[in-house]
This record gives structure tokens, C-alpha cells and sequence, in this order.
């Protein structure tokens, strides 16, 4: 290593990396259910996909975390986003491709993807 | 890409808990789930809270489990790292509020704290110089280097106003001005001192086994601040840990460049080696620690020449401790406002201090200067176990003095603590209660300097032996009103004429207990009375006739068969065959037996 840049680089590699265990109040969560049912539909590759995509953009103050069994079985794999100050949005029988796009629309373009979302009467 | 980062601490508490084993079994546990490429699990350095070991942090849930067992790593990798729900039996139970979780820097224990030195450990992988960089790790060598004058590295650290952390509080910037006369004429030297030695002390150990990196990044800064290319870190081969992760860490550095010739492509050279001391308390000592370098036996030498003039190799050195170090590396980062604007008018930053004795949280604390002594023991150590009442504090080890209650909202700094006889030390704090007696605790501090003696000097070698063996006296019950003054008269003696700081110091334990419990003194010379009864030559067991059942359990637990008594008829103990190990009183059902 013969400069600084080349020290800066390896830095914004790593604090992506580890970026995960500062303990910041005002962050989104973003919450698989990784219960049995969830687990059974394919919550698991959704999960990896949105730790993937968060930090491939380095979307800031995002943590990505499993939750239980949300109650909700036949709507599995359920994402829920929570956003400080705002309510929460609950998408369901979510895959990973549609995980990317959740990234894409809602994490960094600010917007929830409706066709996505829990109809409200299940609220 | 991992999901979620399992921290399990590897400092020498938590390690001494098998927090190896839970490692592994912890990396099994989740090649069953097939969750290794989810989960990554690294072993961090010591995270303070030795007393709730082995320590565990899920991120990025920031759940932090305590007292972890083998066998409870299974649940967690099923529960918790695949299925989403936390453990909660394991939860820490000082962050397990009502309905959620409290972040750890909330909890009694960390609220009043403020980690600076201690940054980085239990956060990183210590044996990874990546997450160093990560939590920008060399940046402030980068920007000495490429950004600052050597004079200007030195203005600032005087600036922030940090003074050594070893003990005596010598001003940083001054010692490193000192030096910095001789740049360019001759070899210049920087030392680290990691020997680390008061008993019940482990703040350097825990700062080399969690964050190594910081320690050779601050040596080189140093290095360039006074014109030297050569540091050596003195660190006892009794932490094997520390050792084995500075190693690592010097062998990282060098393969980056970060170590070695021209860093940063400036033209500066630095590299630094190890030395291992053989655990010599003396060798803590700044000239026994360069005469030990050197290859000889570890004596100090008297000074001046102070070793800023005519140290190592007798060319000009410094030499800062571990905890000194880890605070450099910051200052440059963020400015010294920012260091000064911590603590007291004349003692800047923190301070971390090992937490021992009589307390709930034994462990490794960070606090602001300033922080009284109540905030520390009542708040985060958790206050005194089993409900008893505070007694004293010892803070500097071997060098220091204990504090009474009576100066417990004190704000611990340098200058205050000199002022009440005691010392800031390297950050050992032990804590008494009314069960530990202060002559003792003297005869204890005593035997350790005897022990430690380097027999250099007379006033160290003779003298010391000769007050333990009048404190020994006075607990045993032989001694008389004389022996308290010879006491205090050799105890200034020794101060005012032995060869280097531990010899001075070596007295201070007794002048300290003799300013605070001159009473308790008097107690065993005058009555023949231990008053916390500790001391078993004057202390004597009974058994209370009214009390007693004769239900023969003393008489079966006594280990020299001194009690004697038929079933259910009033025992007896034969005070010459007794030797006061207490099993009695302890195995007693009735409340019948009595020490006094």
C-alpha cells in the first residue's frame, strides 16, 4: 500500500462488512419471518437477496434481520419495513427477485411498492 | 456477504469460560443449519463485563447473551440465527427491558461510560487489520504523514492535554517534545510499555488482545512526531493471547506497507519489534524496562538522564504504556478540542480502570475523567455484593493507596487522587468491604513489593522486608505502639531514598491505610482485636452453649477434629487444636458459633 486512496478503499470495502453492528437509533429495519412457515415458503433466499442488495448500493442506516412467525402464514415469505416516524409496510409472498426491487423502490427510492403490500383489510 | 455477525468475546476472562470451545461449536452449529455463509462468527476482544463471561453479541439484532454455555449454542443457532427468535433465558438481563430489548449502551454497566481507548475492542476481529481499517484504522497515520509536520503532530497531543496512563501522569506531548530536540542527529527509539504488571490489573493486556492495531499505529506516529524508526513493544510472556495478536497484527502491518519502508510512499521508515519480559513487576519500571530490551537484568537506573535524553541503547526514547497509545490515534482524528473538552481541567479523556474486589461487575470500565468513585462502584459496577457496606477502594496497585468512604464523591483525576494519598496507577481498583482488613490489605501489597524487590537499592530490598515484617507482627497480635511509628518513619524513609518509582511508591499502601485506619491499627496492637476479623491469630471461634444442639455437623466438618461433644450435647472447640478455617461456622444450622 503506497497511498492513501488505496487505504480508503479497503476501508469502504469493510464498513460495509461491518457496518452491521453499530447501534444506531434511527434506523429503517427491515424484518424477514424466518418461523417454520416462513422458512417452508423460501424466506431464506428473500433474506440473503435484501442483505445482498443493501450492500451492493450501500443503502445507509438499513439493517436487515429475521423476525418469528408474524401470524400470517398463507401470505409467507412476509417482509415488514420500519421506518422511523413512519407506518409500517408489510409485504408478502415476496421472492428474491421481487426483494430487489423492494431495494430498489422502496429502500433507496423512497417509494413502498403497493402490488406488493398487504390489502389493508388484513391489517 | 454475511447477514448477521455473531461477536464472541475472546479477552482472557471470556476465553478462561471456554468462549474458544463455544467458537467452534458455534461454527458446527451452523454448518448443520448450512448458515455459514449467513453467519460469520468472529472472536473479539474483551468487551468489559468480565463478571457476565462468556460474552455473546448477535448483530445486527444488537442482542447480547451472557454467561453462554456449550450447550446452549445449539438453541441459538436454531432459534435465534435461523428462525429469527432470540434466546431470551440467555439475554443479558441488565439490557432485557419490559417488551424489547435495550441497546447494551444503555444498560447500567455502559450508560456512564465512554470508550475511547477501548473503541474497538469486542467490536472487531482483532486478528483482522481489514475491520481495522474498517473503523478507520491508519487513517490517522495516513494523514500525520501526508498532512502534518512532525512539530504539528506533537502541538496537537500537547494541545489534547493527555498525560501517560501508565501512573505517574506525565504529559504525553511534553515527554514526546522532549525527544523530538534530537531528530535527524542520532537513533531515536519508541517504546511501548505492555508489562502491565499490578496485581488485579488488565486494561493494556485487554487494549493488545482486542485492538492490536492501534497500539502499532500510535507507536508509528510517535515515530515520525520525533524522528524515530525503531519501536519495540515490552509486553510479559504471561499473555500469551496479547503476544500471539500482536504478532499477527505486526505481520499484517508490514505485508500492507503500513509497517516497514517508506509508508504511504513518504519516504517515512518505521518498523516495530516485541521483546518479552519474564512477568518482572520492575520491568514495569521505565529504565528496568530499557535496561531489559538491552538484554540485561531487569534493574533500573537512576535518573537523569531521563530516557527522553539517554534511554534505550543510551540514545534519546520514549516510552508511553498500551492505554497511552490507544488514545493518539483518535486525538489525530478528531482534534484535540475534542480529547480536551473530556474530563477535568488537568486530567483530559478517559481513563479505563479493571474493576475487582468486592463487586458485582468485575471487569474492564471506560470512564470519563472526573467520574466520581459512587458512579463507578454503585452504578456501573453494580454496587458491592451480598449487601454489604463499601470500606475502601484501592486504586495504583502495589504504588497506590485505597480511598475511604468518606471521599466516595470524589471526581477521580490525577490531582485529585495524589491529593487524598493515593494514586491514578496504571487503573487497577479494588474494592473492600467491611469483611477486609486494612492492615491486611497493607501486609498483602507488602509482600508483593518484597517479592518484586529488584535488591538495587537498600532502601527497597532492607526496608521493605522490614515493614512487612512489622505489619506482620501487628497481625499476628505481637505488636506494640512503637512498631506504628517505626512503621511510618521507615514508610517515609523508603519514599524519600529509594532508587526508582516502585521503590518510592512501595510504602504507599501503608501510609494510606495508616492516613484513613489508623484505628484499625490500633485495634490489633492495643485490644489484640481484628476488628473485620481476617486476621486469624487473633481471632478466636466459640460455640454458644444456648445455641448449640449437638447435632456433631461442626464436630464432622472440622478438619482437625478440635470439636468435641456427644449427640445432642453442647460442643466444645479445643482452642489449641484449633486452626480458624471457619468450616465450622459455615456448616453451623443454629447461628451457635461466634467469631471474634
Amino acid at each position: 500500500m503506497k497511498s492513501l486512496e488505496e487505504l480508503r478503499a479497503i476501508k469502504e470495502r469493510m464498513q460495509g462488512q461491518i457496518g452491521v453492528r453499530a447501534e444506531s437509533s434511527n434506523e429503517t429495519r427491515v424484518v424477514v419471518g424466518m418461523a417454520t412457515c416462513g422458512i417452508a415458503s423460501g424466506a431464506r433466499p428473500v433474506l440473503n437477496r435484501l442483505v445482498e442488495e443493501v450492500h451492493n448500493h450501500k443503502v445507509p442506516n438499513v439493517i436487515v434481520s429475521q423476525t418469528g412467525c408474524i401470524g400470517l402464514c398463507q401470505f409467507e415469505p412476509i417482509v415488514e419495513v420500519f421506518e422511523p416516524g413512519k407506518e409500517k409496510v408489510t409485504y408478502i409472498k415476496m421472492d428474491a427477485a421481487k426483494a430487489s426491487i423492494v431495494v430498489e423502490k422502496h429502500l433507496i427510492g423512497g417509494t413502498p411498492v403497493a402490488e406488493y403490500m398487504l390489502e389493508s383489510d388484513f391489517r | 456477504m454475511y447477514r448477521a455477525h455473531v461477536l464472541v468475546c475472546g479477552g482472557t476472562g471470556c476465553a478462561s469460560c471456554d468462549s474458544e470451545k463455544i467458537i467452534q461449536k458455534l461454527k458446527e452449529a451452523l454448518l448443520n443449519f448450512d448458515l455459514q455463509n449467513e453467519v460469520s462468527v468472529v472472536q473479539t476482544g474483551c468487551h468489559g463485563l468480565c463478571a457476565k463471561g462468556p460474552i455473546m453479541v448477535v448483530y445486527p439484532d444488537a442482542v447480547t447473551y451472557s454467561q453462554v454455555s456449550l450447550s446452549d449454542i445449539p438453541e441459538i443457532v436454531e432459534e435465534h440465527l435461523l428462525k429469527g427468535r432470540i434466546v431470551e433465558r440467555l439475554v443479558y438481563t441488565e439490557s432485557a427491558m419490559d417488551d424489547k430489548l435495550a441497546s447494551l449502551n444503555e444498560t447500567a454497566f455502559y450508560r456512564k461510560q465512554k470508550r475511547v481507548a477501548l473503541r474497538n475492542c469486542g467490536v472487531i476481529n482483532p486478528e483482522s487489520i481489514d475491520e481495522y481499517i474498517g473503523t478507520d484504522g491508519y487513517e490517522a497515520l495516513g494523514r500525520v504523514l501526508t498532512e502534518m509536520t512532525p512539530d504539528e503532530v506533537i502541538q496537537t497531543i500537547l494541545d489534547s492535554g493527555l498525560r501517560g496512563r501508565g501512573g505517574a501522569g506525565f504529559p504525553t506531548g511534553l515527554k514526546w517534545r522532549f525527544a523530538s530536540g534530537n531528530r535527524g542527529n542520532v537513533k531515536i527509539y519508541v517504546c511501548c510499555n505492555a508489562d502491565d504488571g499490578d496485581p488485579g490489573a488488565f486494561m493494556d493486556r485487554s487494549v493488545l488482545e482486542g485492538d492490536p492495531h492501534v497500539v502499532l499505529e500510535a507507536m508509528a506516529i510517535a515515530g515520525y512526531a520525533i524522528g524515530a524508526n525503531q519501536g519495540y513493544i515490552y509486553v510479559r510472556a504471561e499473555y500469551p493471547i496479547a503476544v500471539q495478536r500482536l504478532k499477527i497484527a505486526i505481520q499484517q502491518a508490514r505485508e500492507y506497507g503500513l509497517l516497514g519502508k517508506d509508508i504511504f510512499g513518504t519516504g517515512f521508515d518505521f518498523d516495530i519489534d516485541i521483546r518479552l519480559g519474564a512477568g518482572a513487576f520492575v520491568c514495569g519500571e521505565e529504565t528496568a524496562l530499557m535496561t531489559s530490551i538491552e538484554g540485561n537484568r531487569g534493574e533500573p537506573r537512576p535518573r537523569p538522564p531521563f530516557p527522553a535524553v539517554k534511554g534505550l541503547f543510551e540514545s534519546p526514547t520514549i516510552l508511553n504504556n498500551v492505554e497511552t497509545y490507544a488514545n493518539i490515534p483518535r486525538i489525530i482524528l478528531n482534534g484535540a478540542e475534542w480529547f480536551a473538552s473530556m474530563g477535568t481541567e488537568k486530567s483530559k479523556g478517559t481513563k479505563v480502570f479493571a474493576l475487582g474486589g468486592k463487586i458485582n461487575n468485575t471487569g474492564l470500565v471506560e470512564i470519563p475523567m472526573g467520574t466520581t468513585l459512587r458512579t463507578v462502584i454503585d452504578e456501573i459496577g453494580g454496587g458491592i455484593p451480598n449487601g454489604k457496606k463499601f470500606k475502601a477502594a484501592q486504586t495504583g496497585g502495589p504504588s497506590g493507596g485505597c480511598i475511604p468512604a468518606e471521599h466516595f464523591d470524589i471526581p477521580i483525576d490525577y490531582d485529585n487522587l495524589i491529593a487524598i494519598g493515593s494514586m491514578m496507577g496504571s487503573g487497577g481498583l479494588i474494592v473492600m468491604d467491611e469483611d477486609n482488613c486494612m492492615v491486611d490489605i497493607a501486609k498483602f501489597f507488602l509482600e508483593f513489593t518484597v517479592d518484586e524487590s529488584c535488591g538495587k537499592c537498600t532502601p527497597c530490598r532492607i526496608g521493605t522486608k522490614r515493614m512487612y515484617e512489622i505489619l506482620d507482627k501487628i497481625t499476628k497480635g505481637q505488636g506494640t505502639m512503637e512498631d506504628i511509628d517505626k512503621l511510618e518513619e521507615l514508610a517515609y524513609y523508603i519514599k524519600n531514598n529509594a532508587l526508582c518509582g516502585l521503590g518510592q511508591t512501595a510504602p504507599n499502601p501503608v501510609l494510606s491505610t495508616l492516613r484513613y485506619f489508623r484505628d484499625e491499627y490500633e485495634a490489633h496492637v492495643k485490644e489484640k482485636r481484628c476488628p473485620a476479623g481476617v486476621c486469624k491469630d487473633l481471632l478466636q471461634y466459640t460455640i454458644d452453649p444456648e445455641k448449640c444442639k449437638g447435632c456433631t455437623k461442626c464436630a464432622r466438618n472440622c478438619p482437625t477434629r478440635a470439636i468435641t461433644g456427644n449427640v445432642k450435647e453442647v460442643h466444645v472447640i479445643d482452642q489449641d487444636k484449633c486452626i480458624k478455617c471457619g468450616a465450622c461456622l459455615d456448616n453451623c444450622s443454629f447461628d451457635a458459633i461466634t467469631k471474634k
